[in-house]
């Protein structure tokens, strides 16, 4: 609250001799890993590490030299998040676009090429999910909680360097990650697919915004720490939790890609959907449900529904998730009493789940008339209402009698694309769409029609995507566990997989017309920043970089 | 709570009292909790615990899973592995009848016993889909060095014996009973020259009627009678004890094109089927054996035994 000097220069602080010492580290490491890596894979891997660090390093000195980064306390830290939006969109256009490429493989196996390996679907699909989730959904998150922590804590981002190194780290971590994928090198384990190395990076990335994000809520001018903080804060701490234990692994040595978990059979598997589960319940669900909370009220200037219901959401949202994982392991060895317990949990989650989205849609009760003429608002509207569905749809897919026929079906896929891309891509989609004149200092978006066009082309996709695949998931159940008056198994698995010809070429249209809404966004975005815009939208109002006293 | 009491406002759209609390410009309103949603939210942790009663839901203590099981069974006493054994039984008791009426029982009397019959198609189309359409397709149509089932043309027999010793021997597979054969790399090796092979696949092609060069096919022919005979037989009909193709046909198991001919002589091939004895039940065989005979080139039995 004190602040002696409002205008700093770090020059070479503390802070940044330990970013250049980590630098230098790294960059040394990857120079010994690329000359003694014992596998291939790990030694082109090296290159691009070692040349990471060497950008690294060249940015540190070039920012040293001409004193360090700024920090001016009068003012919110705005390019930070700024580059943050453009990370989201290019790792949105990525993302998207593979997951359209492995839509095809699945409904035209040829496109996986044979003599190109990293074309092959194997390879592609956790570059699809980890360039969604974490790059595009992690950007995303990162940048909006940046500027809400500032806003609501009504002072600029602490630690100097350090948010910096987090959005370049992160970003580092990505390419680190998707390009080892396709080299071959994985853990196998979903959604945690990075090998050792690069979870330490992303370790000491991810302790780094912990630190920054509660510096901030320290230094903050506001008594009290606003609800969308709650959400943020609780989805740094767990995914920080969840990263470490389940990436918990020995190397094979020094300088080789590959690792052994420290836990072996179905400890490993239960280790593995604790964090699988929760990271759908802590990054997915309760990092977008900051989100939410901050853009919602924002947008269209109302008080948030009930403040006691945002409190038992929260804490019941919290308590409850981290029990659920068991659920992805019904009918396997994992023993029955903890997958009875993560059934129950599961069914005490809906409401918990549903709390947000009753304070989400609820808080625009005196603003309904907002859905007809702001597309932004509409979006934000629908990414609740997908969240309701998909919240209430888990808890009936997590009971055991449920799953016998959805588990390992394509239902499942359907399941996490409602989410995924209504939720979790539309919340984001509508954050950015507020954020980009407000950050730019535009009187509004470049063209209203277009964000209504990537609305309505967006949503078609989605249901598309999600009908194919219910019918899809539902049919694939039936035809394995469909037997004859004889005994016998009806349909071979062939069969099976030819009867979802179609619904998969739906699917892969679906996720086209997704990936085209995105475009259009991308291309009203770089038009707005060119300075394009021509109308002021009521809708926006100005968000100055000053912060207020 | 006191810094903020007295900026509780009241929202004139709903009538409700904001908290009081202000960041950025967000308020919130102070709505007590919906009653709908904290009667469901008791409802669904009135589901769960009941759910933890009636099954297993408890680990026991360490030191305490000497009765059997290492939990709590629940009031319903469940058991998924129980539960499924007992439906593993259930399945197999159902198809018992028809396996025992299989068993031993030859392929005239399956095909004059209309239920035995039925029982046949049901279980070998069950394990054919399962086991076999991955290389012979999944109407048994095959593939260029996968045979085609539904004709008349056979490697090593078409009797329903040895069919099924085909199906449980496998061939050139790891068995020790296994088929075995095999056709020399003519031209890898270099035991032919690359125009002796072009000539041999004239001649091998004019068997059956295609037009060829007259002087390539003698000097074909020539070859054919020193490298050749001895497995696929002077006539050129093949022979199954060592499943020779039969080449005066015009069925082609590596393709029948001149390339595909010259590209088989040259490389040998090494067809490999696996053996299904131990990984199958012998009554499975029996129903996949008849099933293939029944797709509608099984023979009848051949008068000297062979398929080893």
């Amino acid at each position: 609250m004190q602040s002696p000097q409002t205008l700093t220069r770090s020059g070479l602080d503390f802070s940044t001799v330990i970013v250049l010492l980590i630098t230098v580290l790294g960059a040394l490491w990857a120079l010994f890993a690329a000359a003694f890596a014992p596998d291939a894979a790990m030694k082109g891997q090296s290159w691009l590490i070692l040349g990471g660090f060497l950008t690294g390093l060249l940015l540190l000195v070039g920012s040293v030299t001409s004193g360090g980064v700024e920090t001016d306390e009068r003012e919110y830290n705005e390019n930070l998040v700024k580059a943050g939006v453009i990370a989201s969109l290019f790792w949105a256009a990525a993302g998207l676009l593979v997951g359209v490429i492995i839509a095809f493989q699945l409904a035209f196996p040829i496109l996986n090429i044979e003599d190109w390996g990293f074309t092959s679907f194997g390879r592609l699909r956790p570059l699809h999910t980890s360039a969604v989730i974490f790059a595009f959904g992690g950007n995303v998150l990162i940048a909006t909680s940046f500027y809400v922590v500032q806003r609501t804590c009504r002072t600029r981002i602490a630690g100097g360097i350090w948010p910096w190194f987090v959005f370049w780290g992160y970003q580092f971590f990505i390419v680190m990650a998707a390009s080892g994928y396709l080299v071959g090198i994985t853990q196998s384990r979903e959604y945690a697919e990075p090998e050792w190395y690069a979870d330490i990076w992303l370790t000491l990335v991810w302790v780094a915004y912990l630190l920054v994000f509660l510096g901030t809520l320290w230094k903050r001018k506001e008594p009290h720490i606003y609800v969308a903080n709650w959400f943020y804060l609780a989805f740094i701490v767990t995914i920080a939790m969840l990263h470490i234990i389940n990436n918990l692994a020995v190397p094979v040595s020094f300088f080789g890609s590959h690792s052994y978990s420290l836990f072996s059979g179905v400890q490993d598997a239960l280790t593995q959907w604790w964090y699988g589960h929760n990271a759908v319940g802590f990054f997915l669900t309760a990092g977008f449900l900051g989100i939410m909370y901050y853009f919602i009220p924002k947008r269209v200037n109302r008080p948030v529904y009930s403040y006691r219901l945002s409190i038992i959401h929260f804490w019941s949202l919290i308590f409850i998730y981290i029990w659920a994982g068991p659920h992805h392991l019904h009918y396997t060895a994992l023993p029955e009493w903890a997958q009875t317990l993560g059934m129950a949990f599961s069914i005490m989650l809906w409401m918990p789940s549903w709390g947000g989205m009753i304070n989400g849609l609820m808080t625009l009760s005196g603003a309904w008339d907002k859905l007809r003429t702001d597309p932004v608002v509409r979006m934000l509207v629908i990414s609740v209402a997908f969240y309701g569905m998909s919240t209430f749809e888990g808890p009936v897919m997590s009971i055991r009698a449920v799953n016998a026929l959805s588990h390992y079906t394509d239902w499942t896929v359907g399941h996490v694309h409602s989410g995924a891309l209504g939720w979790v891509g539309f919340v984001s989609f509508g954050a950015l769409y507020c954020l980009v004149p407000w950050l730019w200092k535009k009187a509004g978006m470049y063209s209203k029609a277009l964000v209504d066009w990537h609305f309505w082309i967006a949503t078609f996709g989605i249901l598309l995507y999600i009908t194919s695949m219910w019918v899809a998931g539902i049919m694939q159940g039936l035809m394995w566990r469909a037997y004859n008056s004889l005994g016998f198994l009806e349909y071979s698995f062939v069969e099976t997989v030819e009867a979802m010809h179609i619904s998969y070429i739906i699917r892969a249209v679906g996720g086209l017309l997704y990936l085209a809404g995105a475009l259009i966004m991308i291309y009203n975005v770089y038009r707005t920043i060119r300075s394009d815009v021509t109308e002021a939208d009521e809708s926006v109002s100005p968000q100055p970089a000053q912060i207020p006293a | 709570m006191s810094d903020h009491e007295e900026n509780r406002e009241t929202d004139a759209h709903s009538g409700t009292e904001t908290t009081g609390h202000e960041w950025d410009g967000i308020k919130e309103l102070d709505t007590p909790l919906p009653r709908w949603w904290l009667y469901t939210f008791y409802a669904c942790v009135v589901i769960g615990v009941v759910y933890m009663v009636f099954l297993p839901a408890i680990p026991a203590l360490p030191g305490l899973s000497g009765s059997g099981s290492d939990h709590t069974r629940g009031l319903s006493n469940n058991s998924e592995r129980a539960n499924v054994a007992a439906a593993m039984l259930d399945l197999e008791a159902s198809r018992a009848e028809g396996f025992e009426r299989l068993r031993g029982t030859s392929i005239d009397a399956i095909e004059d016993d209309p239920d035995l019959l039925g029982f046949v198609r049901a279980a070998g189309d069950a394990a054919f889909g399962n086991y076999c359409s991955t290389c012979h397709g999944s109407g048994a149509q095959g593939f260029v060095g996968y045979p085609n089932l539904n004709d008349d043309v056979w490697l090593w027999g078409g009797s329903y014996d040895e069919i099924r010793n085909t199906i449980r021997y496998g061939v050139r597979s790891e068995h020790l009973d296994t088929h075995f054969s095999q056709m020399p790399a003519y031209g890898r090796d270099g035991l032919l020259t690359r125009s002796e092979i072009g000539d041999v696949a004239d001649y091998v092609l004019s068997l059956s009627g295609q037009d060829r060069p007259a002087d390539a096919i003698a000097r074909g022919g020539a070859t054919y009678a020193s490298q050749c005979v001895s497995c696929h037989m002077a006539d050129a009909t093949g022979d199954r004890s060592q499943g020779a193709p039969n080449l005066i046909d015009q069925d082609w198991l590596y393709g029948g094109t001149r390339e595909q001919v010259i590209a088989t002589i040259y490389r040998g091939p090494y067809g490999v089927m696996p053996a299904w004895e131990g990984r199958l039940n012998d009554t499975t065989i029996d129903a996949l054996a008849a099933y293939v005979y029944l797709l509608g080139g099984g023979e009848a039995a051949a008068s000297s035994p062979t398929g080893q």
